[in-house]
């Protein structure tokens, strides 16, 4: 699995007095298993690049190349993209609207025209995988739970068998609970499957904990596309496009600055944790 | 691809018939249709084309807005005229096959597609320079006497503000949903009329559902918020009027005496 995305750009209203040139120039590529962090500030872009890995927004300029083929050919199948890219929206409990939770997690492969047979194991394994228990299953979708309805959601998604995984603020609106069942539910999907996941969020300390590589995007283009340590190194510049560091980038700069011998690479507080311990181990 | 309607059409502008009280433009606007249809000779069309003109001009929006509206009733203009030109009784004009063109025809057809156009373009007007929530200020205003044979005025022109208010927001959301939905594969494009309708369930369901919600939060909202009806409620801009409104109000009354006072010559 590999998307190629190529001097991609999208500006809305084409034409029109309300023409917003939403991303610019955008070059990506994205291999098969990656998890990656996609950050940026409100109407950088994000949400418009997501919206064109599964084809619902078309590129006013540049090429998608999906497996290598690519995406904006007229043989194309479109619907087949995305079945094989996932994309679940923000606050995606919204989208719920069946009768029971079981039928609109079958919503989606019923969709691809799979035999009732496939249709109902996938549902039904994709329901296990977000970890909602048989009892939910003919229950209303609204009669659950706000974390509950939000796996449910996903679950609806996960049931097409996507290679990739795209999820818009999966975290928003939840406990500091609701927040990390979710985040370890992505892990161990992972793990499982490995699959390619795409991760967009506001917390830099979800994103340095978890991802391997993070794309910063800043008024429609990309400013860095590395892994955490390297791309949180920078972050006087991240605040000045709207965004931040991890909290514990921030301590063990102003230890350092302070004269402790700290490497300031640490991104979770286990790291910083045992940074600290390294250096007054020595000093012990 | 929602987001290309544009809805109540205004034209914001510096006019007066912009910073005219809605009342006016209100009464005005019927003022006008209805004289529409009180003459039927050629004077009276001068008459009502001077006063449309003018009032185009004063309202400083490109004309091109204003046929816009023309656009959605092309094709019963068409029968009206169609009609009238062939099947009106009278002094035969032109004449071929098993058609007859009447004088009379010609004239009614003719008109007919006038009176229909000015009524367009007059409507259009009125919501081109007004805001919608102007207008029902103003509507509220007007219909403010019928409060005594107890017609819940303010309440009815309550419900209409919040509508108005929540269609780009609902629309917004529909768009959402569409896009949720459509990345699980739904198709709304393809297939009959039946499964265009069936298509439309994972869309409405999860729309009204979103609708009701917005409405419950709203109502505890405006309640938190004092909110208790109309008894007593002030507005943070009333409506006043100014020498400018009395001036368009008279300008309204010499059209209308003059357009009926036409017939007679």
């Amino acid at each position: 699995m590999s998307i190629i995305i190529d001097h991609v750009s999208y500006i809305y209203s084409k034409g029109n007095a309300y023409e917003n040139k939403a991303i610019s120039d955008i070059n990506l590529k994205i291999e098969d298993g990656e998890f990656i962090g996609l950050i940026g500030h409100t109407g950088s872009g994000k949400s418009t690049l997501i919206q064109h890995l599964n084809g619902l927004l078309k590129a006013t300029g540049g090429k998608i190349y999906y497996n290598g083929e690519d995406i904006y050919d007229n043989d194309y199948n479109m619907k087949k993209l995305r079945s094989k890219v996932g994309l679940v929206f923000q606050y995606p409990e919204h989208q719920l609207f069946e009768i029971d939770v079981f039928q609109d997690v079958c919503f989606g492969p019923k969709n691809l025209g799979l035999s009732k047979k496939e249709v109902e194991l996938r549902a039904y394994t994709a329901l296990k995988q977000v970890g909602l228990a048989d009892e939910y299953f003919y229950q209303s979708p609204f009669d659950l739970s706000g974390g509950e309805k939000r796996r449910a959601a996903i679950a609806g998604v996960l049931a097409m068998q996507p290679e990739v995984l795209v999820l818009d603020e999966p975290t928003a609106g939840l406990d500091p609970k609701g927040c990390e069942e979710i985040l370890e539910l992505i892990v161990q999907l992972r793990k499982d499957t490995n699959i390619t996941v795409i991760l967009v969020s506001h917390s830099m300390e979800e994103v340095a904990k978890y991802v391997d590589r993070i794309i910063v995007m800043n008024q429609g283009g990309i400013a860095y596309d590395d892994t955490p340590g390297k791309v949180f190194m920078n972050y006087r510049e991240l605040e000045q496009i709207g965004l931040s560091a991890p909290q514990v980038t921030y301590v063990m700069n102003k230890l350092h600055d302070r004269g402790m011998p700290v490497r300031t690479t640490a991104l979770t507080v286990e790291e910083a944790k045992e940074e600290i311990l390294r250096v007054y181990g020595r000093h012990f | 691809m929602i987001r290309d309607i544009t809805l109540g059409q205004y034209y914001p502008a510096e006019s007066i018939l912009h910073k005219m009280d809605p009342r006016v433009k209100l009464v005005g606007t019927l003022a006008f249709i209805i004289s529409l249809f009180l003459f039927d000779n050629v004077y009276g069309y001068v008459v009502a084309t001077i006063f449309l003109v003018m009032t185009i001009k004063v309202s400083k929006v490109p004309f091109s807005f204003m046929i816009k509206g023309l656009k959605a009733i092309v094709i019963l203009m068409l029968i009206t005229v169609i009609f009238n030109l062939f099947l009106t009784p009278g002094d035969a004009l032109v004449s071929f096959w098993k058609f007859t063109i009447t004088k009379q025809g010609l004239r009614t057809a003719v008109f007919m597609m006038i009176r229909l156009t000015y009524l367009i373009i007059g409507s259009s007007i009125m919501t081109l320079v007004t805001t919608p929530n102007n207008l029902t200020d103003g509507m509220e205003k007007l219909m403010n006497p019928l409060r005594l044979i107890k017609v819940p005025v303010h309440e009815v022109a309550m419900m209409m503000s919040i509508a108005l208010s929540f269609i780009p927001i609902l629309l917004e959301e529909t768009d959402k949903i569409m896009k949720a939905q459509m990345a699980r594969g739904a198709d709304f494009e393809s297939g009959n009329l039946i499964n265009k309708a069936k298509s439309l369930v994972p869309l409405l369901v999860p729309l009204f559902v979103s609708a009701f919600r917005r409405a419950n939060d709203l109502a505890m909202a405006m309640e938190a918020r004092c909110y208790r009806g109309g008894e007593g409620r002030t507005k943070m801009k009333p409506l006043i009027y100014h020498k400018r409104d009395f001036v368009a109000y008279i300008v309204i009354l010499i059209y209308f005496v003059g357009v009926i006072m036409v017939n007679y010559i």
